[in-house]
């Protein structure tokens, strides 16, 4: 997707720093965050490799919380700086406040959720069990962010180009939604090339009122209800706007009998299932959503015209279900398979179950 | 300044001494309720922005409470912030814009409650920044419940039998606290209850934007204000109740000055 960025030989990284050297090359103004499990990595990369390039005037600031960032991020934000933020699924949620009134205020920002298994402090191993909050809006009010879903090192060090690039261009906050072993693991990697993302000043950020100009002002406060209801509709036609942005990833679908939906780490383990499905003869292919916000319901809707049924393959306890579910609108039957608290499922254990459906199908028939 | 008036009917010629700042201040009535201290303060602060030429390089951070509407009338920059989190806000902004005078504004709740975390820290990093405190003892803007700076056996709505200091603790006199911190650089404690304490605030405020512009740490000026409408009180009385209850328990002055 991002091929144009490419230039430089491959090399061996973990997620985390592919990440946090992406967001030192996409030029971010500021980057304000607070250690959490497992993604310290990025605050830890940032504070070691910015001061080695001072040429490019980057702050990074850990704050006393992450509810002290997010609004740290919102002042920055606008002020009309690049800013990023990184942190896990608890300390995503006490950010919450602050991202409903970044997008309220429709300030671009870009946040990193490396997700752990929840509720409570539950687990630091891999989950996604933050999809709802994430997609949802998480925070009070109607709204939503940008939300990307990377499968690879590859993807997350690209997806904060995609992520700047989408959050400026709506002016609405963006969100890399990966998880701890996507963070963790190494692999193969082509950095996007530095400078390469334009940045503008916007004309609404609070830089000093411009001489004989008008005040600007950033705020999410509208106490008339006609005002209020005014600008629910602008964010509601910037989210129908978004609708445009989709992105997606079939592998084998043209002949799929059975498809498969999974996004980030879990759309790994499908290829997989795949490859073992199909050595069986079931033809098995599958449709990874990489932007989860705005969704590819349109798509599904198309290929629940071709396929038995469906089966969203996460690691929760089916949170993105419901969103197949809706997209498909009881066209085929949609299944689920799911491991939660940390634990990653295995290509078997899906083959198994979309066999057991498999085999139901059959006896019905 | 000193233009000529006349008032025609009487035949007086009267000479101008004052005049609201025509530029950092938009020409429109403040929404507070008669008496009260934020309109004086925001006068203030839009008058020495005015009179140090910052009116294009200032920005300022409202805060949620009574004076959430701050950009309604100071003709500048501003953001809004959540609730206590103006000074992370601000912090924002100047770490971006490190050229430019920031300034927070807020309420005790506002500061010394909800957004204590962020007070004690945007001060302990020494954030070249000025923090204005109005402390008045009260939620406002809610109706006039209990808030960290109650006096002990105040009555509020939360408080209706008096403070108790046994169950809720006592008042939280948190500008001493950040003034122990090696990152306030200037930190004082006015009051804009007569004409001479408003000379005295405008002195402090000037004060704070010049050694903002030194990279020193953090300027802080706690105003200690009224509340008539949630003390239930006449402009006159809550004035009074400022000199009799309040100032034994928040004393005016500078409580930590620069060593020059």
């Amino acid at each position: 997707m991002e091929k144009e960025f490419r230039t430089e030989e491959p090399r061996l990284m973990k997620g985390n720093e592919a990440l946090a050297e992406a967001a030192i090359r996409a030029n971010i103004d500021a980057y304000f965050g607070y250690p959490i499990t497992p993604q310290s990595e990025i605050i830890e990369y940032l504070s070691r490799e910015v001061p080695n390039r001072k040429e490019k005037n980057i702050v990074v600031l850990q704050a006393e919380s992450e509810i002290a960032s997010i609004n740290m991020m919102y002042g920055a934000a606008g002020a009309g700086a690049r800013v990023i933020t990184s942190s896990s699924s608890p300390g995503i949620s006490l950010m919450q406040e602050g991202l409903s009134y970044i997008a309220a205020a429709q300030l671009p920002c870009l946040v990193v959720n490396v997700v752990r298994g929840g509720p409570g402090l539950g687990t630091i191993q891999p989950s996604q069990g933050d999809y709802f909050q994430a997609t949802k809006g998480g925070g009070h009010g109607d709204y939503h962010l940008i939300v990307l879903a990377p499968n690879s090192v590859q993807e997350m060090a690209d997806f904060v180009f995609e992520g700047f690039k989408l959050a400026e261009k709506y002016r609405n906050p963006a969100m890399i939604l990966t998880d701890g072993a996507l963070g963790q693991m190494m692999e193969k990697v082509i950095l996007p090339e530095d400078n390469s993302l334009p940045k503008n000043i916007p004309d609404w950020a609070t830089r000093g009122k411009p001489k004989n100009g008008k005040q600007r002002v950033i705020t999410s406060l509208h106490i008339l209800p006609e005002q209020m209801e005014a600008i629910n509709y602008e964010l509601l036609e910037k989210y129908q706007n978004l609708q445009n942005e989709v992105q997606y990833e079939e592998i084998l679908t043209d002949d799929a009998e059975i498809l498969l939906v999974a996004f980030g780490l879990s759309s790994r383990i499908c290829q997989k299932v795949i490859d073992l499905g199909r050595e069986k003869g079931i033809k098995i292919g599958l449709l990874r959503p990489i932007t989860l916000y705005p969704f590819p319901s349109k798509r599904l809707n198309e290929l629940a015209d071709k396929v038995e049924f469906m089966m969203s393959v996460e690691m929760n306890a089916g949170q993105m279900l419901q969103d197949v579910k809706l997209a498909v609108n009881g066209k085929v039957p949609v299944y689920f398979k799911g491991r939660m608290g940390g634990i990653i499922p295995t290509p078997e254990e899906i083959l198994y179950e979309i066999e057991s459906h498999l085999h139901k199908i059959k006896v019905v028939v | 300044m000193s233009e000529k008036l006349y008032l025609d009917e009487y035949d007086i010629e009267l000479e101008e001494v004052y005049c609201k700042p025509k530029e950092a201040l938009f020409d429109i009535p403040f929404h507070y309720c008669p008496g009260c201290g934020h309109s004086v303060v925001h006068r203030v602060l839009m008058e020495v922005v005015e009179e140090l030429g910052i009116q294009e390089d200032t920005i300022g951070v409202a805060p949620v409470g009574c004076s959430v509407f701050a950009y309604h009338y100071m003709n500048i920059d501003m953001q809004e912030a959540a609730h206590g989190r103006a000074s992370a806000v601000a912090t924002g902004i100047k770490r971006v814009l490190p050229d430019k005078y920031v300034f927070s504004y807020q309420g005790d709740g506002d500061l010394a409650a909800i957004g204590t975390a962020e007070t004690v820290h945007t001060v302990n990093r020494g954030e070249n920044i000025l923090m204005i405190f109005i402390n008045n003892g009260i939620y406002g803007m809610t109706g006039g419940q209990m808030a960290p700076t109650t006096l002990p056996g105040q009555v509020t709505s939360t408080s209706p039998y008096g403070r108790d200091t046994n169950l809720v603790g006592y008042p939280l006199k948190i500008t001493e606290l950040i003034a122990q911190l090696p990152g306030a650089y200037y930190v004082t404690r006015q009051s804009v209850h007569n004409p001479n304490a408003v000379r005295k605030f405008k002195k402090a405020v000037t004060k704070a934007f010049q050694y903002q512009k030194l990279n020193k740490g953090t300027c802080f000026i706690e105003v200690v204000s009224n509340c008539p409408s949630g003390w239930k009180m006449t402009p006159v009385e809550s004035i009074k109740y400022i000199e009799e209850y309040m100032f034994p328990l928040y004393p005016v002055g500078d409580i930590k000055v620069p060593k020059e």
